[in-house]
């Protein structure tokens, strides 16, 4: 008795299964969808708080640091390496310049279905203002 | 000796991928060329294997029965452990590939003074296995977030889920401690097993050192050597939709993850790891116990030399006559 | 008992579960006495024209295999591994998780770790690898290959029989890898060397021109029947008929031939009898197939096969419905597993149907045979007979599962219901050694030789430990089996370890209880043991 009918099945969805990116991809998949963000353009802020690769890398770990420095601490004046200075706040600073949260933080957040709770408290400042 | 052959395998793979990338900038080897030629070898490997093995036929119902039979309608038959049908078949390996219901049977045998023999449970073994084999597996699901654009629903399910804690930022996943407490166990229990450590070959430690840097690497990304995991996803769409890109500045740490990875696939199809397509080809868990209910066929049946009943009479019809046994010929 | 073997304590104590710095890989066996089987005498292995028969002992340390062995064994080991899926699978996916490695009871009770299920199956394997793969082939000694050698050959014996083909680490095994299978492919690959075993090979010879395992000729075994009916007379008063070689008989009924020669066995052969004749069945022993229990399945399929088909043969030429099976072990391995696939399609046998009973055997459907314990369970869920337990009151009674009745067809509650049903005491062993993880008797697949003493009595210390634990608590004095080889091998292994514990069959319970009509009043049970009587139990 060699089954080979079953052990066919077997190797079809054994296919199906470890291919399942590629034909996920080809199928459903809009694979060139890569995050465009939308960079701030203000006249008097030209630089962020830290390099674009350490905030690209750890800008979460930044924020849960002045979150714990503002609300635990009431330190709430961040100083950048050229001596800057800038009030850890993510609406009033973060949010001022990428004040568009959607072209912005979500580009990559959805993109990688990363689901931050900055968001659980805080508000996207543009959707209230549409209200 | 198994063990350091073992580890500086897994060390010269590091290192020939941190000397490949770092100096000889060989990223389109490493990040594409590679990864295509293991996860070739993975699935023709596979099934190349899967052939082979079934090119053999099965010839003889051989179930290990391991419950009531199926006889007298008043006795209650077991239909999972002796199963009589396709889908008792089906839920007994259900339930051995999901949840090594032959491991949790596992037993410690001791000797004691009397003597007297002791066989206490053992579920350690099973626990390991269980905790390795589905963090494992949650955790090459939740890649998929990687893999594939726009995500799937169960890839956030299965984050949130693992992620429910809360713990660290970015949020610790609950299998990647997991996965990492069951290898080790898994490791220590062949070291510190003296049976163990007696049967467990080089070909038993690779993977697990292989599988615990392919982890170890992938914690460190997302906590201490983070990668630009924006290109990562664009570089991994890029391999499964077969447009390869190789975006500038991933890190390093991230090739070696991947290289990792790429050399486990590839060994997957020479090596013990084939026990997970193996085991549903086993003949003593996939068959239903009712061979006396139905024929099993057997291709080569082959012809045997055998004793007729006529040549045993031939030679002893006399005396069977004498004791009065009737006879064909008289 | 050999006077060389060291007392049960020591013995005991000398096991140590801690196996050696040095690996296995390096092939080394010693042939101590009383733990290995003599060789296959040349007149038998001449006799099956099985390769290379010639006058040789393990202990030689020339073996004379023939210049090409090498190249044989290689051969043979390609061809089945094209001819069993089993093999290839077994060979490939085991992962060494050690599941198995303190199941066998050759381990438990030696601590040799290439006892240890695992280690038993890379002998071999570490020759598959060698030869068969690329892994092996690149990295050699670190994929755990090694060469095929003499002293490779020499293991394989000494290792391949200390395995009793009970399948169970085959239940503890994630994966069901059976080393019953690879054990009786390894032996078919040193059979085509020239290497065996007398035990094996003389019984298969036998069995071959005689039809049973001892030689016993038709005038024979009709003796031993005759015999069997007068004792039973005079227990009973009655005298029983017992057919041979009766054409158009109902059913044929085949037993280990140990049933008609060997003791205890006799007795259950008198309750089979007593059974028989209580119930009128049309039935019929056979001098042709007069050996159940298939000694060829312990050396190949081939000759598994060439013994098998004695049963069909027989049935066919005696015009019967259908085959009862009595009480054997290996037997119905074969019985269950193998016959119809190797024999079969049996066109010419009716669906089995107990002329008593009207009760459809449907579970044999295809096969047409049932085993002693579905029909009499079958006979007393239906009040066909009439029972006195009492008289089985002087034994208190505790089941062995025969590995392979539990393991291969799972027979499990069958003999329990036959047994509650006859016997007042009845006491389980321990969970973890019986039913479907009971323990082999240890000498099982041909190993229980006198020879190989010392080996049997520590695969069987698990069995017999288990067996002391419910003597000690509830005083049981019987041991109940359905297996031939058991019951010939655990009463010297109950003297041993134990001590003040029969051995006997099931059949054998019910021959005591069985009340037949007009039967005198019975005043000892099938072995002339007295019964206890009220005035006995007062004392």
């Amino acid at each position: 008795m060699y089954d080979s009918g079953k052990i066919l099945i077997g190797i079809i969805v054994f296919l199906i299964l470890f291919t399942s990116p590629t034909w996920y991809d080809l199928v459903f998949g809009t694979p060139a969808t890569k995050p465009n963000l939308v960079l701030p353009n203000k006249a008097d802020q030209k630089e962020c708080v830290m390099t674009t690769e350490y905030m690209r890398d750890n800008h979460m770990e930044l924020l849960n640091i002045w979150r714990d420095d503002a609300v635990r601490k009431g330190d709430r004046i961040f100083t950048t390496a050229s001596g800057k200075e800038f009030e850890m706040s993510l609406t009033k600073t973060c949010l001022n310049c990428h004040s568009n949260k959607a072209e912005f933080c979500d580009q990559c957040h959805n993109y990688l279905g990363v689901s931050p709770y900055c968001w659980d408290c805080h508000v996207d400042p543009k959707t209230v203002e549409i209200k | 000796m198994n063990i350091l052959f073992s580890f500086f395998a897994v060390l010269i793979i590091i290192l020939a991928v941190i000397i490949g990338v770092e100096t000889a900038q060989l990223e389109f080897l490493f990040g594409v060329i590679i990864p295509y030629a293991a996860i070739a070898t993975f699935i023709l490997g596979i099934i190349y294997r899967i052939l082979k093995w079934a090119k053999s036929p099965v010839p003889f119902r051989i179930p290990t029965v391991t419950g009531q039979e199926k006889s007298l309608s008043w006795i209650k038959s077991n239909k999972l452990d002796s199963p009589n049908s396709t889908l008792g078949v089906i839920g007994r390996m259900a339930l051995e590939v999901l949840l090594f219901r032959s491991l949790f049977r596992n037993t410690k045998t001791q000797l004691k003074d009397g003597p007297a023999l002791v066989y206490g449970s053992s579920k350690y073994l099973w626990l390991g296995a269980l905790v390795f084999h589905w963090s494992f597996l949650i955790i090459v699901l939740r890649h998929f977030r990687y893999f594939a654009e726009p995500i799937p629903s169960f890839v956030i399910f299965l984050q949130n889920y693992d992620g429910l804690f809360q713990i660290g930022l970015p949020i610790l996943y609950v299998t990647d401690v997991l996965i990492l407490a069951a290898l080790t166990f898994l490791f220590l229990r062949r070291i510190t097993d003296p049976k163990l450590k007696y049967i467990s070959l080089s070909s038993d430690y690779f993977p697990l050192f292989l599988i615990i840097s392919i982890a170890v690497t992938g914690i460190l990304m997302r906590y201490f050597a983070k990668v630009d995991i924006v290109s990562v996803k664009e570089l991994a769409i890029g391999l499964f939709s077969f447009n390869p890109v190789i975006p500038n500045g991933i890190g390093i740490m991230f090739y070696i993850h991947l290289f990792l990875v790429s050399v486990l696939i590839a060994y997957f199809p020479f090596s013990k790891l084939l026990h997970m397509p193996g085991v549903f080809l086993s003949p003593t868990r996939n068959l239903a116990n009712n061979s006396r209910m139905k024929r099993h066929i057997n291709p080569w049946n082959k012809p045997v030399r055998i004793h007729t009943y006529e040549e045993y009479e031939d030679e002893f019809r006399d005396k069977m006559k004498a004791a009065g046994i009737p006879v064909e010929k008289e | 008992m050999s006077e060389s073997i060291i007392k049960p304590e020591e013995l005991a104590k000398k096991i140590d579960y801690e196996p050696p710095k040095k690996g296995w890989l390096d092939p080394s066996v010693e042939f101590k006495r009383g733990v290995y089987n003599y060789s296959g005498i040349p007149k038998n292995v001449e006799y099956l024209q099985l390769p290379n028969p010639r006058k040789w002992q393990p202990e030689d340390p020339d073996w004379q295999l023939p210049e090409n062995w090498k190249e044989i064994i290689l051969n043979g080991l390609k061809e089945r591994l094209d001819k069993f899926r089993s093999l290839k699978i077994f060979m490939d996916i085991c992962v060494r998780c050690g599941a198995c490695s303190d199941k066998c009871h050759f381990f438990i009770g030696s601590g040799d770790p290439k006892n240890m299920p695992v280690l038993r199956a890379e002998l071999l394997r570490s020759i598959y690898r060698n030869d068969f793969t690329a892994a092996g082939k690149v990295f050699g000694k670190f994929a755990g290959a090694r060469e095929l050698t003499i002293d490779v050959i020499k293991e394989w014996f000494y290792y391949f029989y200390q395995c009793t083909q009970c399948r169970r680490c085959s239940v503890f095994c994630p994966y069901g890898i059976d080393t019953a299978e690879v054990t009786i492919l390894v032996r078919e690959l040193l059979n085509l060397i020239g290497i065996n075993i007398d035990w094996v090979i003389t019984p298969v010879a036998n069995c071959f021109r005689t039809g049973n395992h001892l030689g016993i000729q038709p005038h024979g075994f009709k003796d031993s029947i005759d015999f069997a009916v007068e004792d039973l007379e005079s227990i009973t008063g009655i005298k029983v008929d017992a057919p041979i070689n009766k054409k158009g008989a109902e059913i044929l009924f085949v037993v280990p031939s140990a049933d008609y020669f060997g003791e205890p066995h006799y007795f259950t052969l008198l309750g089979y009898l007593a059974l028989f004749h209580e119930i009128g069945l049309d039935y019929t022993w056979t001098t042709f197939a007069s050996e159940g229990g298939n000694f060829g399945s312990f050396v190949s399929h081939d000759l598994m096969k060439s013994l098998n088909t004695k049963i069909y043969a027989e049935a066919k030429r005696l015009g019967v419905k259908y085959i009862i099976g009595g009480e054997c072990g290996h037997m119905w391995r074969v019985l269950h597993q193998y016959m119809d696939t190797m024999n079969g399609p049996a066109d010419f046998l009716e669906k089995p149907v107990s002329p008593i009973t009207g009760t459809k055997f449907e579970n044999a459907n295809s096969t047409k045979m049932v085993h002693i314990c579905e029909f009499t369970a079958d006979l007393i869920k239906n009040n066909k007979i009439k029972i006195d337990k009492n008289r089985n009151d002087h034994r208190k009674v505790t089941f062995h599962d025969s590995c392979n009745p539990a393991r291969a067809m799972g027979l499990i509650e069958e003999p329990r219901y036959v047994i509650n049903n006859v016997c007042n005491y009845f006491y389980e062993m321990p969970e973890n050694t019986i039913k479907e993880q009971t323990f082999c008797c240890g000498s099982g697949a041909g190993l229980g030789t006198d020879e190989n003493l010392e080996m049997r009595l520590r695969g069987g210390f698990p069995r017999a430990n288990a067996v002391k634990f419910v003597k000690e608590k509830y005083g049981v004095n019987f041991l109940g089996c359905i297996c031939a080889i058991d019951k010939a091998t655990l009463p010297p292994l109950m003297d041993y370890w134990v001590g003040g514990v029969e051995v006997g069959g099931v059949h054998e319970l019910v021959g005591n209880a069985l009340i037949m009509k007009s039967e005198k009043e019975r005043t000892t049970d099938l072995r002339g043991d007295p019964l206890l009587t009220n005035e006995s139990v007062k004392k």
